[in-house]
Order: structure tokens, then C-alpha cells, then sequence
């Protein structure tokens, strides 16, 4: 492995213009089994953008057998397994690892000031386990597939005769070992790799929303892995602690399930939300708005994941009581994500907003998070989820959650890193036409979703009555409009990739570390130590238009810090 | 919350006595040998209690013994008594985690207890008409039972 | 730390590289280009430890949910089938753990102290506690097996198979050691003769009345009298506690959750096994010393973290009063 890594002599000897990341060493090992966590960060986008691919062709086939009542293009088994894959694919292949996984990875070490992540191999390692889960998830395909929805219910999952329920057991299971290790790897980065002068509260924001995420990755995901691993010796030995047919609790299982799965809903958002943070100052050009307080909320955020994980069993014969806890805690989840929220809207206000693609995600993000989180509060309120829970309205309220905000938040952070990958600038103008094409598309599925939802279509029907038919054509027609925004957001990405314009330094004008670099950055991040001020002071910018780049003025940025100093 | 950066005072104390690693905590041989022995006899008192009865009480004993002899080990056997404080944190927060799952759990199951059936599971009866149709098992505790 | 920016030297740990460009980095051939110092080095890779074992403690921590609520549960069953299990046995495995612990710990101080032999002694005698510890667990578990003591629907069904001739080994081996005859309908009176290793007598008659209500009890409700009175040793012979009424409804999730748990904890054992075994060959390669012992410090502490749940296992399991 150290012969790979090791450069070759001319680019050593060469320009530095030669010397980044991506012409560091070439071939196809040097990519497959480089340790260096610029490469495994792109290596994990590709990945999670082909899986996006799949998942998404599954959602499309779902949507257009929903067209009319009965059957459309497969039986209701198909149909069963479609909204399966599609589930678990989008859930553990797509939306965990995209942010942390792949922008985190880019961009964590760049932004904090170190060379690399605390542990390089386990990073590779855990890239090789993500694959490892992926094949086995595939795999379960062409092993008779799985009908059991991505939740995994007990007793169903265990009594399901198809039969590739244990393959996609395992493959998630190891993609949960993929998280962690990703997880691990990025809070020990932060405690033991910040250059001299990055204090925790110098660190910006988005760094401060990955370790929380960092945090519910390690805490929560061993919780999945036993009970998946419970799962498996249920199946194949009916050990029986989750069979009620045995004298087992099939509500532990949801226990358990929900222990991880709800934080894990936090593992999506919170690492989105940190995307926004810095997408909102640099692109507004304007100091973040209550910078603590948004550093707090993401750990306050990251510690009530654990506490509300019950509002996903108020029909599921969880105790009265329980469900009256677990209603109240939920409810104080709303508290942090507003904060945030009021935030951002501050950080807007009278800010000089460049309306590019990263800022149009941005703003889609804010309203459709909007609309996400306050249906959240009709979900946790008792009485009101007895009447919505298993309808459309859940399915609208999560997609508004993790596609319109984690999604949605990790492909503004495409756009904003985009040019400091890969090194080129996309077409400004094709990318917001995308934009908005997917926010409007987005808008005409979901939101139908919420009628269909509050009149009492439920969830995973592959049948349904004739009256609910013209919401589910508007919903289907909405998903094609969405697919053709994200086409085209792919087009804009491809050109990019083929025929971009050079990317400068700093095409937005951010202050943080990653764009005190060049794009794409060396292999060693940083040429000469890197100066660490406040990264959300924009008044040490400005516009150069001989490089077309925002130059960082040192000077008086150092001015600036005084007050504070190195250690 | 761990100093990253420090490193200093690492290397004072290593420069302090000649002995002593670059790096990490020197427990001596008589500390790792008196716990371990502390641990042996913890054991010894574990099993003599589980004989004297005092109810409900029982299980606290257990418990809390098992709790002293954990402590014993991460203090002494995995260093954290002299470790950074952080670490200390990690790990007493994770079992606070479990603690606080294990609470809720228990408390929910046992709320609805009451409405669980309480006889032999149905595939356990099964089993028992089939296989061992005049094994004397208990098969009902309540009223259930037809 | 002015050193951020430089060194270009291979991402190995453990290997000398020549483009090292700190003179950190020279002196210690160990340290990745990364970090700067190897206090630093250190401080991440036990931070890292400490984060994985919060992972194991978790891990394990659901399955003591289960354990807290299968036993809240089913009280009765816990306190009946505890004494299924060999409190000797499981002392002894503790204590195995204990001293093994101790020589883990031992070994670290050794790394730490750069005495290469008495390290690799200190390992060996840890592999060693290890595999006694499975070896034990070997016989507890195969006992059992044999006994029918066994998760799912199992535990109900009578090993017809196996059942004539171990009674007719036991009769054979002690034919005088068999109490009173019981009223039993399925089975010849019960021996009270060991299979496997020493035993002592547990405690007879610890097995509580049944806490069963009288209903379908059938022919067994008159023996809710008789099993306080009689000396039956049930875990010695195969599938006593189908003849045994006082049997409370619900058993065989003890065994179920017992195997569960300590199934894992015997994984983890291997697991531990083999990194010891992957430490001796370093320690014998000479790669640890006073300056690098990371990894014996990191498997120490995964072996300690089995021990600390293994603690924990054995009051829960085997000491129900």
C-alpha cells in the first residue's frame, strides 16, 4: 500500500500546479486502495450517486404502478419488494453515508487543517465495507429479494419465505460497521487533529454538525447491528426473543429498531443541516447569525435523537404511558431544529445573497425542511398520529425530511465543493434551472402525498380506491418532473466534468480552510501551514477580477484575531 | 472535554523520569496484582451471596458488586484513572446510553404486562401436545386457560 | 506543530521512510505522516479504542435490554432455570478471565517497560486464559445440549434418541446413587450421576415450587409437592425439566437469552484470541518498545472490555437466587 502512495519523483520535482490530489498518482489501484481521504470521498460519491440511480428507478417504477388501481405494470408481490429496495437502498446505500461519508470525508480534514483523517486505513476500510454491504444488498436481489419494507418488522421478516432477507441482513449490517468506522474516524479527527489555533468554536459549522452526526453514528448503529444479528439467528435458528409465537416480544424489536433508526434519522438531517450553514454565510457573504447557538442546537439535536425514539410505536401496542413520554420528548426535538431554522432566516436578512445553485438548494432546503419539520409536530402529537400513522402523510413527512432536506442539502453541497473536487466550474445557469425543476417536481409528489395521507390512504397499498386515483396521478406525474430535474442536474455535472472551466481557488468567497487551498487541492491539503481566523468573517474578502477569484486578505483577517491568538 | 494539543506536558513527564514511556501511563505491577486479587475475592463474596436470601435485594447485590469489580477494571486494568478525562467520558456515557435504553424498555414492557398472554407460548404448546404429549410442564398461570 | 504542511512520506505506521521531514518523524520511524508527535499518535489511537469499545458496550447493551426485559417479564424463569447452569463452572471461567485480565495488564507494563520476553510470556499466558475460558465454555455448553437444555421449540421435545442409552450409562456407571423413585410418566428414575468434570452437589432443591397455577397441570400438578421434597440434580440428566412440574411456562427464553449472550461473548473471546495471537507475532518481530506499544495497549483494552462483560454475565446467569 505504501508504494502506491508513494509520489512519483517529476511531480514532486514539477509545478505545483501539477501536484493535487487527483494526478498525485495514477491507475486504477491508486485510486482503489489510496489512503488518503480526498479519494476515498470521491470514490464514495460516485458510489452513493449509483446507488442513488437505483434507488431512484425504484421509486419511479413504484410511482407509475401507483397510476391506476390495481394493477399497472407488476403484481403486488413485485411492488412489495420495489418499495422494499427502494427503501433500504435510499436509506442505508444513499442518505447515511452521502454526507458524512462522501462530502464529510472530502471536506472534514480540509476544513479543520489536518493532512488526513485520524486513521486513513480504517477510512479505506470502511469505504471497502460500504461496497461489501452494497453487494450483499444486490445480492439479496438475485436471492429471491425481500418484501419486508426497510424496517425489518419482526414477526414478518422472520417468517417471510423470500428468500433474501438474510443477505440484505448481513449487507446492512456491515454497511452499519461502515458508518461507525466513518463515525470514529471523524470524532477522533476533530479531538486530536486541529492545527494550533482551531478551537472548538472557530470550527465551522458544518465541521460541528459532523461530529454530532459522528456521535449518533457510533452511540447508535452497534444497536442495529445486534439486532439485525438477532434478525439472522431468528431466522435461522428461531431462537425466539423477538417471535410472540415463542414467548418473545416482537414491540423489543421496535425498541431496538427505533433506538437506531430514529438518531439515525439525525445521522441524515443534522450533517444537511451543516451543509446549509455554510452554503447560507458564504453565499450571503454575511457573518452566520448566532454561530454558538447553531453549534449547540446540533449537539442538542444529536442527544434528543436518543430520547424520542418511541413515537415511531404509538400503534404498535407501545404501553400508554410510554406513548405520553415519548410524545412529550418529541416535541422538544422542534426546539433545536427552529433555532437553527430562525438562524439561517437571520443570517439571510439584509445579507448580499448571490443567488447561485448552492444558495437555490439552500433556499429549497429552508422552505421544504419547513414544511418537513412542522408536519413532524402533527406526527408526534398522540392523538393526531393514531389517525395519520401508516398513511401517506408519514410517507410525505419523512420524504420532505430526508429527500427535501438531506438530500436536497447534500446536492447543494455538491454544487458548493463541486469546484474544489473536481476542479471545474458547472454551468450556473443549467444547475438552478435543475434546481428548480426538482424543488417543483419535488412539491407536486409530496405535497399531494399529505391530502392523500390525511384522508386515510396508507402506506404501502398497492391497491387503493378509485377516488384517491387523480392524488396518486399527480404524485406520479411529480416524480417524472423530479427525475428530469435530477437528469439534468447530471448533464450539468457530466459537462462540467468534460468541458468546465478552470476552477479558482475560491469561486464563492468563503473564508474557511478548504478554500485557503487550491482547487483541486495538493495531496498534503495544505503547502504551508494553514492561517486560522474566523470563518465567517467576510470582510477580509474580495472580489479579484484579473484570477476571477476572492482573495483572502491575511492581513487584516489577522487583525481581526488578535483578541483571541494562538496557543 | 480532552486538550488535544496537550502534548507539553506529556513530554515533561516523560523527560521527568528516565523510566517512563514516551507515552501513557506506567501502572505498577503490585497496583495490576492487588486488583486483580480484589477481583478475585469480589467474586468469591458474589457467589457466597447468591445463597443468602433477601429477596428482591438479590439482584442489587449482584449488581452492584459486578459494578464495583467493573470499575476496579477501568480504573486500574484499562488505565482510566489516569487516562484523559474524555475518554473517561466515552466510556461512562455509552453505559449511561444503554442504562437509559434498558429504562425505558422496562418500563414500557412493564406496563403492559398485564395484557401479555402468560400461559406457554403457542409453538411451545404445540411442541408439547406432538412431541411430549404427557410432559407434566406448567401450561397455564392464569385464567386463559379454557 | 509549525510542520502541518510538509512531509510527503508514506502513509505506513510502522515503516521507516526516508522522506521523513520532521525531525519528529525521523526519530520515531513509527509515526504516521499525519501526526505530529507520537503523544499525539498515541492520544488519537486510544481515543479511537475507547469510541469502538462505547460501540461494544452498546453492541452488548441491547442484548442486556433484552436479558432486563425478558426477565422482568418472566421472574419465575429466571430464578427456576439459573440453577440449570454450574455456578463451579462459571466461578472458575470468571476467575480465568480475572487472572488472564491481569495478565494482559501485565503485558502492557511489560511493552511498556521494553522487557520483550516477559511481554511475550504475558501474551502467551493470555491466549492461554482465553482458550481455557472456551474450553470450559465447551464442556458448559455441550452439557446442556446434551440435556436438552436448548432455545426454541427444542427444549420440548424429549431426545428419544440420545435418552436410552445415557440413562443406561448412568444406571450402569451408579446404579445405587438413584433416589426414590418418582412418579414420573416419561422416564426411569433419575440418576444423580455427573457427565462431564467435577461437579458438586448444587444445591438440591433450590428449584421453586411451581409458581404455575393449577390449571392443565394434568398429571403433574401432584408434583408440585414432590419438587421441593426430592433431591433432583436437574441439570445432570437429559431433558429433566420435562418431567419436572414445577417447570414455570416460558423457560426456554432463559436458554434462549443465555445462549444469545454468552454466544457472543464466546465470539468476542475468538475475536480476542486471534489479535493476541497477531500481537505475539509482532512482539516476537521485536516491534514494540518503550516508544511504540500502541497496539498491545489497544488489545488490552478490547480484552479487558470482554472480561468487564463477562462480570456482568455471570451473577446475571448463573447466581439467581
Amino acid at each position: 500500500m505504501t508504494t502506491i502512495d508513494t509520489p512519483r519523483q517529476d511531480v514532486l520535482d514539477s509545478a505545483a500546479e501539477t501536484d493535487n490530489y487527483l494526478t498525485y498518482t495514477r491507475g486504477f489501484l491508486s485510486w482503489i486502495l489510496t489512503l488518503d481521504h480526498k479519494r476515498i470521498g470521491v470514490m464514495y460519491m460516485g458510489s452513493v450517486l449509483l446507488s442513488f440511480l437505483v434507488g431512484g428507478t425504484f421509486a419511479l417504477l413504484l410511482r407509475t404502478e401507483l397510476l391506476t388501481p390495481g394493477r399497472t405494470i407488476c403484481s403486488a408481490e413485485t411492488y412489495n419488494q420495489f418499495f422494499t429496495l427502494h427503501g433500504a437502498i435510499m436509506v442505508f446505500l444513499v442518505i447515511i453515508p452521502s454526507i458524512p461519508a462522501a462530502l464529510g470525508n472530502f471536506v472534514l480534514p480540509i476544513m479543520l487543517g489536518a493532512k488526513d483523517v485520524a486513521f486513513p486505513r480504517l477510512n479505506l476500510f470502511s469505504y471497502f465495507l460500504w461496497l461489501g454491504g452494497a453487494a450483499f444488498t444486490l445480492y439479496s436481489l438475485a436471492a429471491g429479494g425481500f418484501d419486508t419494507g426497510w424496517t425489518f418488522y419482526t414477526p414478518y421478516s422472520t417468517t417471510t419465505t423470500t428468500g433474501g432477507v438474510i443477505p440484505v441482513l448481513i449487507g446492512v449490517f456491515i454497511l452499519g460497521f461502515s458508518s461507525i468506522f466513518t463515525g470514529l474516524n471523524f470524532i477522533v479527527t476533530v479531538h486530536k487533529l486541529r492545527p494550533p489555533g482551531m478551537t472548538w468554536f472557530k470550527m465551522p459549522l458544518f465541521l460541528w454538525a459532523l461530529y454530532a452526526t459522528a456521535i449518533i453514528q457510533v452511540l447508535a448503529t452497534p444497536v442495529l447491528a445486534i439486532t439485525l444479528c438477532l434478525l439472522i439467528v431468528e431466522r435461522v435458528l428461531n431462537i425466539g426473543i423477538f417471535n410472540p409465537s415463542m414467548g418473545g416480544d416482537p414491540v423489543l424489536y421496535q425498541h431496538f429498531f427505533w433506538f437506531y433508526s430514529h438518531p439515525a434519522v439525525y445521522i441524515m438531517i443534522v450533517p444537511a443541516m451543516g451543509i446549509i450553514s455554510e452554503i447560507i454565510a458564504v453565499h450571503s457573504h454575511r457573518q452566520i447569525f448566532g454561530y454558538r447557538y447553531i453549534a449547540y442546537s446540533s449537539i442538542a439535536i444529536a442527544m434528543f435523537s436518543f430520547i424520542v425514539w418511541g413515537h415511531h410505536m404509538f400503534t404498535s401496542g407501545q404501553s400508554g404511558l410510554m406513548n405520553t413520554i415519548f410524545s412529550l420528548i418529541s416535541f422538544s426535538v422542534a426546539i433545536p431544529s427552529a433555532v437553527k431554522t430562525f438562524n439561517w432566516t437571520m443570517t439571510l436578512y439584509k445579507g448580499t445573497i448571490s443567488l447561485t445553485a448552492p444558495m437555490m438548494y439552500a433556499l429549497s432546503f429552508l422552505f421544504l425542511f419547513t414544511i418537513g419539520g412542522l408536519t413532524g409536530i402533527h406526527l408526534a402529537t398522540l392523538n393526531t398520529d393514531v389517525h395519520l400513522h401508516d398513511t401517506y402523510f408519514v410517507v410525505a413527512h419523512f420524504h420532505y425530511v430526508m429527500m427535501g432536506s438531506a438530500l436536497i442539502g447534500m446536492i447543494g453541497g455538491l454544487h458548493h465543493w463541486w469546484p474544489k473536487m473536481t476542479g471545474r466550474m458547472y454551468n450556473e445557469k443549467m444547475a438552478c434551472t435543475a434546481c428548480i425543476i426538482i424543488f417543483v417536481g419535488f412539491n407536486i409528489t409530496f405535497f399531494t402525498q399529505f391530502m392523500l395521507g390525511s384522508q386515510g390512504m396508507p402506506r404501502r397499498y398497492y391497491d387503493y380506491l378509485p377516488e384517491f386515483q387523480v392524488y396518486h396521478v399527480i404524485s406520479t406525474i411529480g416524480s417524472y418532473i423530479m427525475a428530469a430535474g435530477f437528469f439534468t442536474s447530471a448533464i450539468c455535472f457530466i459537462q462540467s466534468l468534460m468541458s468546465g472551466p478552470k476552477a479558482p481557488s475560491n469561486p464563492w468567497g468563503g473564508v474557511s480552510l478548504e478554500w485557503q487551498c487550491a482547487s483541486p487541492p495538493p495531496h498534503d491539503n495544505f503547502k504551508t501551514p494553514p492561517h486560522v481566523g474566523n470563518c465567517y468573517d467576510f470582510s477580509v474578502v474580495h472580489w479579484d477580477e484579473a484570477t476571477k477569484n476572492y482573495i483572502i486578505d491575511h492581513k487584516a483577517e489577522l487583525a481581526h484575531v488578535t483578541g483571541e491568538g494562538r496557543r | 472535554m480532552s486538550t488535544p494539543h496537550s502534548t507539553a506536558t506529556h513530554d515533561a513527564a516523560a523527560g521527568s523520569h528516565a523510566d517512563h514511556p514516551l507515552v501513557g501511563h506506567l501502572v505498577p505491577i503490585s497496583t495490576l496484582v492487588a486488583t486483580a486479587s480484589a477481583l478475585l475475592v469480589l467474586t468469591f463474596i458474589t457467589v457466597a451471596v447468591r445463597y443468602i436470601d433477601i429477596g428482591e435485594f438479590n439482584v442489587w447485590v449482584a449488581i452492584g458488586i459486578a459494578v464495583v469489580k467493573a470499575s476496579l477494571v477501568a480504573s486500574f486494568f484499562m488505565h482510566l484513572r489516569w487516562d484523559r478525562p474524555f475518554n473517561l467520558l466515552v466510556f461512562v456515557g455509552c453505559t449511561a446510553f444503554v442504562v437509559l435504553m434498558m429504562a425505558f424498555c422496562v418500563l414500557d414492557t412493564s406496563q403492559y404486562r398485564a395484557t401479555q398472554y402468560t400461559g406457554n407460548p403457542p409453538l411451545a404448546q404445540e411442541t408439547l401436545d406432538a412431541k411430549a404429549p404427557a410432559a407434566p410442564v406448567a401450561r397455564f398461570k392464569t385464567g386463559l386457560d379454557p | 506543530m509549525s510542520d502541518v504542511a510538509t512531509g510527503h512520506d508514506s502513509h505506513g505506521d510502522a515503516h521507516g521512510s526516508g522522506h521523513a521531514h520532521s525531525p519528529e518523524h525521523a526519530k520515531y520511524p513509527f509515526l504516521a505522516h499525519h501526526f505530529d508527535t507520537p503523544a499525539q499518535q498515541f492520544d488519537s489511537a486510544k481515543l479511537g479504542m475507547w469510541l469502538f469499545l462505547a460501540t461494544e458496550v452498546l453492541f452488548f447493551g441491547a442484548l442486556f435490554v433484552a436479558y432486563a426485559v425478558l426477565r422482568s417479564r418472566f421472574p419465575e424463569v429466571f430464578s427456576y432455570a439459573s440453577h440449570y447452569l454450574d455456578t463451579t463452572m462459571g466461578g472458575i471461567n470468571t476467575a480465568v478471565l480475572i487472572v488472564s485480565s491481569l495478565t494482559m495488564a501485565l503485558g502492557v507494563y511489560f511493552a511498556q517497560r521494553g522487557r520483550k520476553t516477559a511481554l511475550l510470556i504475558c501474551l502467551w499466558l493470555t491466549m492461554a486464559g482465553a482458550a481455557g475460558f472456551l474450553v470450559i465454555k465447551y464442556f458448559e455448553y455441550e452439557h446442556k445440549i446434551h440435556a436438552n437444555l436448548v432455545w426454541g421449540p427444542g427444549f420440548y421435545v424429549p431426545p428419544h434418541n440420545t435418552v436410552g442409552e445415557l440413562e443406561a450409562q448412568q444406571l450402569a456407571h451408579a446404579p445405587a446413587a438413584a433416589p426414590a423413585a418418582l412418579p414420573v410418566p416419561m422416564n426411569p428414575a433419575p440418576s444423580a450421576q455427573p457427565t462431564i468434570g467435577a461437579h458438586p452437589v448444587v444445591e438440591g432443591s433450590a428449584i421453586k415450587p411451581a409458581s404455575a397455577g393449577p390449571g392443565g397441570l394434568g398429571a403433574g400438578a401432584v408434583n408440585s409437592v414432590l419438587g421441593e421434597s426430592h433431591d433432583i440434580i436437574p441439570h445432570q440428566l437429559p431433558s429433566a425439566h420435562l418431567e419436572d412440574a414445577a417447570m414455570p411456562p416460558n423457560t426456554h427464553m432463559f436458554f434462549a437469552i443465555y445462549y444469545a449472550m454468552t454466544g457472543l461473548h464466546g465470539f468476542h473471546v475468538i475475536v480476542g484470541m486471534v489479535v493476541i495471537g497477531i500481537l505475539i507475532f509482532r512482539a516476537h518481530r521485536g516491534d514494540f518498545g518503550p516508544n511504540y506499544y500502541t497496539p498491545v495497549d489497544l488489545v488490552g483494552l478490547y480484552w479487558h472490555i470482554v472480561d468487564l462483560v463477562w462480570i456482568f454475565l455471570f451473577p446475571l446467569f448463573y447466581l439467581i437466587h
